[in-house]
């Protein structure tokens, strides 16, 4: 079995796949990326499959050695990768082989990085899904953060995968620059028209208070005219419930799966990747869609993204196209 | 006060929770008949399941229903569940109820003085009043296998702490508000505990992780060290007695 090393570990590190289906109603969330797209095209960039296990860290990046060859990638936003001390590209994949020593550094334009192996981490299972719910304490490594000398199982990478083209991701992601997009409710008739009016002027400005579980926002205080307290309800990944500090806090991969705070919106599925991303200290705003247009939102998104994956199994073609044009 | 915003709704209601999620409520507020109704129809949907519904998610007046819209659009599944609601009725079935044993005070149940001071009663009076009553699990949330229990003795209602306790044990008996509960993991909490209980209510290592699920009874009873000690092994060795009784 091939076994990868965590020689230097990021605070943050985590073992994670598309996450649990299936348990909320037991009080587990999902768990799974906070950047689903950037951990997909990861995977692909190696030859794995979507839902195959791997590291998700934020911020900082950290060292690894593998006793086999392998194919990684590294994508999410722009970090220095280096092999041995020789830089090679994010958003592609690249072997490591035994002896190497790959270096991820910290990321400078986004907040969660994927580091994906070819055969994808098989750790053991829980409730379905290798995903890491650290507050839940299961899956992943021990249901905890990856440390300085973890020693993860993986797959085997087919010798195909491994003598094949180098796979880029061609096309730089493009995301879209403007306002998030939300869907009023649950609770929308808890807030009145001012505080509509607020929500939807902003900014707010992204809190240091963030984790997988949810990010406080900064800003103006939404208050809520029907009250802070409703009978405790289910919950979503980019539910904004607004407590009576009139902060609101968007729920995240690793919510809570219910929650006694009225909730204004929920972010449009569309936005959760770029809202995941979005660096502390930076503003944001707000902009209604319904849920239709939502809906709409995410289908173009999914098939689009679908192509995008599509594109990067084209591996020959992006050589040539990229040896075409040196 | 200002008058609830919301006070002219009706129900059922159907609201949007983003683009993958609808959430349709029986009512704004706790009864055990709204609960039965709620997973009567999560029931139901499991059992004779809509296209493109990914899961449910039952709590106490609402069933929060999560779906893929490349197959299904929320504006169709709103209307497939309302009808199916229409047509749903409450059988007066109860069910099962899980007996928890419970070792009262210790470490972990370290507000049984003060809680019965603070209610004037004896310490055995406070047991007795706690494993008195027939508990529904209204709903499992907040944490993996958490259950939100109704039914607690209006004389035991307790306000949470004002600032919660940083670390509480898994499996230790707590009373918030006008709810009752059993920790299923640990973690911070402002409610106020008074024993615990060696039967794990979480256990991923368990074929049945979780015991129970909305609609169960729960029932306290009160257990010596010695039978605590017995219990404990036989949970340490995998191998522990999980009672249950028709509720």
């Amino acid at each position: 079995m091939t076994t990868l090393t965590v020689k230097q570990a990021g605070p943050m590190m985590s073992v994670q796949d598309l996450g649990r289906t299936g348990f909320v109603r037991m009080g587990v969330s999902a768990s799974g990326p906070m950047d689903g797209v950037a951990m997909r095209i990861a995977n692909r960039l190696v030859g794995n499959g979507d839902n195959d296990a791997l590291i998700e860290f934020s911020n900082v990046g950290g060292q690894f050695e593998v006793d086999e060859p392998v194919l990684f990638a590294v994508t999410g936003g722009a970090v220095s990768v280096t092999i041995d001390g020789g830089r090679v590209d994010c958003w592609a994949s690249h072997m490591l082989a035994p002896g190497q020593v790959l270096r991820i550094g910290a990321l400078t334009s986004a907040v969660w990085g994927y580091i994906a192996f070819s055969g994808g981490i098989e750790t053991e299972p829980v409730l379905g899904a290798r995903s890491t719910h650290l507050r839940s304490a299961i899956g992943g490594l021990d249901g905890r953060r990856l440390a300085p000398g973890d020693v993860l199982p993986l797959g085997a990478t087919p010798e195909t995968v491994l003598a094949g083209p180098q796979k880029v991701l061609r096309t730089p992601l493009h995301r879209f620059a403007g306002p998030i997009r939300v869907i009023k409710g649950p609770q929308a008739g808890h807030f009145d028209k001012a505080a509509w009016q607020q929500f939807l002027r902003g900014p707010f400005t992204v809190s240091g208070s963030r984790d997988r579980m949810a990010q406080v926002l900064e800003g103006q205080e939404i208050v809520a005219a029907g009250g802070h307290d409703i009978v405790s309800d289910g919950t979503v990944m980019g539910s904004i419930q607004v407590p009576a500090s009139g902060r609101p806090i968007i729920l995240m991969a690793e919510r809570q799966t219910a929650g006694g705070y009225p909730k204004i919106a929920t972010v449009a599925s569309v936005d959760l990747p770029r809202l995941a991303q979005a660096l502390t200290g930076s503003q944001i705003r707000f902009k209604l869609v319904t849920q239709e247009q939502a809906e709409d939102l995410w289908i173009a998104h999914t098939l689009a993204l679908d192509e995008v994956l599509a594109g990067l199994d084209q591996a020959p073609d992006a050589a040539m196209f990229e040896g075409g044009r040196s | 006060m200002t008058v609830p915003h919301h006070a002219h709704l009706t129900y059922p209601r159907i609201a949007a929770s983003g683009d993958r999620a609808i959430v349709i409520e029986l009512s704004d507020r706790i009864s055990e008949e709204t609960n039965m109704r709620v997973v009567a129809l999560a029931d139901d949907l499991e059992s004779n399941p809509i296209a493109g519904i990914v899961e449910t998610v039952p709590t106490y007046r609402s069933l929060l229903v999560s779906y893929d819209p490349l197959v299904v659009r929320g504006r169709d599944l709103s209307a497939l569940l309302l009808e199916r609601l229409s047509g749903i009725a409450i059988d007066g079935r109860r069910g099962r109820r899980l007996v928890v044993p419970v070792i009262y005070g210790g470490d972990v149940g370290l507000d049984l003085t003060e809680m019965a001071e603070m209610k004037e009663m004896s310490v055995a009076e406070l047991i007795a009043a706690h494993g008195s009553a027939d508990y529904r699990v209204y709903m499992i949330g907040f944490a993996p296998g958490f259950a939100y229990l109704g039914g607690l003795p209006e004389k035991l209602h307790t306000p949470r702490l004002a600032v919660p306790r940083q670390r509480i044990e898994a499996s230790a008996i707590g009373i918030g508000g006008k709810q009752a509960s059993i920790n299923s993991v640990p973690g911070p909490s402002g409610w106020r505990f008074i024993g615990r209980t060696p039967i794990k209510v979480f256990d991923p290592a368990r074929s049945d992780a979780f015991l129970l699920k909305a609609g169960d009874h729960v029932r306290f009873r009160a257990i010596e060290k010695d039978e605590a000690a017995a219990l404990d092994a036989a949970v340490a060795s995998g191998a522990p007695h999980i009672e249950w009784e028709d509720a």
